[in-house]
């Protein structure tokens, strides 16, 4: 479980993150939703700390997360896995150095066993036959899903997704979706989530946190989202026509 | 006040990059993949221009000592003083500063901005340490070697020269480039080397760790890398050549 308590973050002048307040629960998806711009990927690298915050504090499971000392904070890295907007996999490595490369640098693993992790990663996103291929061979899909394996290779506790079907078409978008869900069910891992796709909102919204000019701006679950009234977030979820006709469909029956 | 910013972000960055490694073991494995990258990559061009260099020298002492007075072996002579002193560790610094750190300032970079140095640092890695650390170590190991190459190399491109023209016999050449030899002049060329390489690394890598933007950023911040890096090994041949020489 996250406790996000009262957080602010600002650049120079401008303010990205209002005071923003939520929690995320262990073993479902909780998703950051907003309009492109809005701060969800400065306040998901607020949560891991990657950016420093200018107020409030982030609790891990009751561990206040800017009072951490050096190692404690290594000690939180190695429970948190981060899936990056483009993937962020090494360059240099093959698949699946990419997927030991964490279990190489924090465990005392023998070279087999790591390789043995990393392939039962790699099955598990369904990725088999790919292991020798350099990153710039693979598909966008195919690369979210060796960051997949990558980020949980190590077991992490917390899983954070930036955007993760971003640049992927709609079946791709989905099968990543529900790998990440499964994911999170199957080992009980505490996901964040940032997505503007409505696909995703309605398929793995657990709890949704709508982001709207840097502020919190309303919260529920995937079914709440479609009956609110709050204008915003109808003009962000009614926002194209297919949407905006499944609406008229809906009110009209 | 932009190079006072500079100045103390590249020494907090040298503080970052010291730590202490996560895994020796790993570290190692870096640095052989770096020896491998930075410098015997390199050698090539190195012994090209070199030997080119070289033969240009002689050729050029040769022309200029027409007079009876001076002795012949004194090609030899120069030739050897040229490339020790200043051709082999400062122009071929020089040279390895465009080449390794254009390379080094891109890759870092790039990693930057395809968010790889932060998906090193949210596994708990320091990122600082374990991309520049290496190219640090590696480059200081290497290049030392290299630039002793490169006189060797240099040497032998002024006795081929010799032995084409009719002015000096490669014999007297020979002969010169054994005279008044010091020992402490091809440690002072070493010297600068190895501080020329620390230079190149560690400017690369700053330049390369602080990128901000995209593919167009990336490329600002190789040029920047050359530039600067070269600058101060100017700067630091005159310092260092001040210290050790006079
Ligand atoms: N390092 C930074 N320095 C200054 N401004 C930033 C920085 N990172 C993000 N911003 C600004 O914060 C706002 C939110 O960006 P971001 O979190 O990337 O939005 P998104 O919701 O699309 O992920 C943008 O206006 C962006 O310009
Ligand atoms: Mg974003």
């Amino acid at each position: 479980m996250i406790e996000v308590a009262n957080i602010s973050k600002r650049f120079f002048d401008h303010q990205v993150i209002s005071n923003i307040s939520v929690l995320f629960e262990r073993g479902k998806t909780n998703l950051i939703i907003g309009q492109s711009g809005s701060g969800k990927t400065v306040l998901m690298k607020c949560l891991v700390g990657l950016l420093q915050i200018d107020e409030g504090e982030i609790f891990y499971d009751e561990r206040p997360l800017t009072k951490m000392g050096f190692t404690e904070r290594k000690q939180l890295r190695q429970e948190i896995g981060m899936l990056f907007q483009g993937s962020a996999l090494f360059d240099s490595m093959t698949v699946e150095e990419n997927v030991m490369f964490p279990l190489s640098m924090f465990t005392e693993m023998p070279i087999e066993a790591q390789r043995e992790r990393a392939n039962f990663c790699l099955k598990r996103v369904n990725l088999t036959n790919s292991n020798k291929l350099f990153p710039s061979e693979l598909s966008g899909g195919m690369k979210k899903r060796v960051a997949i394996a990558r980020a949980i290779s190590p077991q992490p506790k917390y899983l954070f997704c930036d955007e993760p079907n971003s640049g992927l078409d709609p079946k791709n978008s989905i099968v990543i979706d529900n790998l990440i869900r499964e994911i999170t069910q199957e080992y009980q891992i505490t996901t964040v989530i940032n997505t503007h796709d409505m696909n995703s909102v309605i398929e793995i919204g657990d709890k949704i946190a709508f982001i709207y000019n840097g502020k919190l701006w309303w919260e529920g679950d995937h079914d709440d989202i479609l009956i609110t009234e709050n204008k915003e977030i109808n003009d962000f979820i009614y926002s194209t026509k297919l949407m905006q006709k499944i609406k008229h469909l809906t009110t009209k029956s | 006040m932009q190079l006072l910013y500079h100045i103390g972000r590249y020494f907090i960055l040298l503080r970052q990059v010291l730590r202490r490694p996560e895994k020796a073991s790993i570290y190692r494995k870096q640095i052989f993949l770096e020896i491998n990258n930075i410098g015997l990559d390199s050698l090539g061009i190195v012994i090209i221009i070199s030997i080119f260099m070289g033969a240009v020298v002689a050729i050029q002492t040769a022309y200029n000592i027409d007079s009876p007075l001076v002795p012949r072996y004194t090609v030899g002579f120069t030739t050897r003083q040229s490339l020790v002193l200043e051709f082999s560790p400062t122009i071929i610094s020089l040279i390895l500063a465009g080449k390794v750190g254009s390379r080094i300032a891109s890759e870092i970079g790039t990693m930057r901005v395809t968010e790889q140095i932060d998906a090193l640092e949210i596994m708990g890695i320091n990122p600082a340490g374990y991309l520049i650390l290496p190219k640090i170590v590696a480059a200081m190991l290497i290049n030392p070697i290299i630039i002793t190459i490169s006189m060797f190399v240099g040497l032998f491109g002024g006795w081929i020269a010799c032995a084409g023209g009719q002015s000096v016999t490669p014999d007297t050449y020979v002969f010169g480039i054994q005279s008044y030899f010091k020992a402490f002049e091809v440690f002072y060329a070493l010297i600068k080397t190895v501080v020329f390489a620390f230079i190149i690394t560690s400017v690369a890598g700053y330049q390369g760790y602080y990128t901000e933007g995209g593919a167009l950023e990336v490329g600002k911040a190789s040029t920047k890398a050359v530039v600067h890096a070269s600058i101060l090994i100017i700067l630091f041949n005159l310092i260092l050549t001040q210290l050790l020489l006079s």
